[in-house]
């Protein structure tokens, strides 16, 4: 097993053990402005996944996240099944020749795009999008502008994934089932937006133990909530 | 013939709706499908994409859908599959009527059943 084979298949386990913890958190979002079930989904989907990595003989990076998006796709259902899993799988071929800055930046630009192809939504609608935007042209910016090692450029993501997070709550649901509460969505978090970060967070953490850990800390007071996309095009 | 894919988040919704176009389709092929596979409400992509297998006879098929996941999960089946499979944008119970009605002509097309399901939006009740 190679090294990043190793550290993706890490990751998804830890991604299992983190979304199990979250569950009834993740679920008690859902319950507000939603159906409740994003909890028990992600939880389920991801243990599913993290037990489809583990078997597969030769892991590397492109296969792991290829089979992980696969079967959160068959497990998970539901819109949260195309979106985290089918994303997973269409984005999977940017890793083909391993985790490098350069690929790792491609499979997150993929990964978001296929995201908003797919729901149609965009930052400001309260979805995971808003978590998924910044953290991704945070990620860009820092690798390729601010010339960043990738951990530490993961570590900036996750500071603006968890802006966009706080950005969720007093904003109106425009898209998915929190759409049809109106106003009444405002005020609550946005699960997908959520379960994203937490998702984030513990890729940060594995890629942080396999690689090296950041040289500073993230500026919080850095890079606004929502990049106005010109940002990440320098 | 033009084949036909019902997905509902309630499995006994699909086979409602596929038991009720079947009356007036005759020969169509309607394959219903829906839940989570768990025995609780959802769609999901992978039985979505064997529903479509099913229905095909070389000549495609049209799938219907009910609300939200169920077009994000049978956009990925039809990308994922190799039958050539469409959604049709309309009204789950009326739109596959009309389309295993029309699926019955011997001119049908995937495109002429996704039509004339699309014709049931306009369709007025009072």
């Amino acid at each position: 097993m190679s090294d990043e084979g190793e550290a993706v298949v890490a990751a998804v386990a830890a991604v299992a053990d983190r979304l199990e913890t979250e569950r009834s958190h993740l679920t008690d979002l859902d319950s507000a402005i939603g159906d409740a079930d994003h909890g028990g989904n992600m939880a389920r989907g991801w243990a599913a996944a993290a037990e489809a990595v583990a078997e597969l003989d030769d892991p590397e990076p492109m296969a792991v996240v290829k089979t992980a998006g696969k079967t959160l796709l068959s497990e998970v259902g539901g819109a949260s099944g195309p979106l985290y899993g089918g994303s997973l799988v269409f984005a999977s071929p940017e890793l083909e020749d391993g985790l490098t800055a350069e690929s790792s930046v491609a499979f997150a630009e993929t990964y978001l795009e296929k995201v908003q192809d797919r729901g149609d939504a965009r930052v400001g609608d309260k979805t995971m999008v808003d978590a998924l935007v910044p953290a991704v042209h945070t990620f860009k910016k820092s690798v390729e502008v601010d010339d960043m090692e990738p951990v530490a450029a993961l570590s900036k993501a996750v500071a603006a994934a968890q802006r966009g997070v706080d950005f969720t709550v007093p904003i109106r649901a425009s898209k998915g089932r929190a759409s049809y509460l109106g106003w009444r969505s405002v005020g609550h978090q946005d699960p997908g937006a959520t379960s994203t970060l937490y998702i984030m967070e513990e890729l940060l953490d594995v890629a942080t133990a396999y690689g090296e850990a950041p040289e500073e800390l993230p500026d919080h007071a850095e890079s606004p909530t929502i990049p106005d996309g010109e940002v990440t095009e320098d | 013939m033009v084949g036909l894919v019902v997905v509902s988040h309630s499995q006994t919704a699909a086979d409602g709706i596929a038991e009720v176009a079947g009356e007036m389709g005759g020969e169509t092929r309607i394959e219903a499908v829906g839940g989570d596979g768990q025995g609780g409400f959802g769609t999901v992509a992978d039985n979505i994409e064997a529903a479509i297998e099913a229905a095909d006879d070389g000549d495609g098929v049209v799938v219907l859908v009910d609300l939200g996941s169920a077009v994000m999960n049978a956009e990925v089946a039809i990308e994922t599959s190799d039958v050539e499979a469409v959604i049709a944008d309309a009204p789950v119970l009326e739109g596959t009527v009309n389309a295993a009605v029309t699926a019955t002509s011997p001119k049908a097309t995937v495109e002429s059943v996704r039509e004339q399901a699309e014709a049931a939006r306009g369709v007025e009740k009072l």
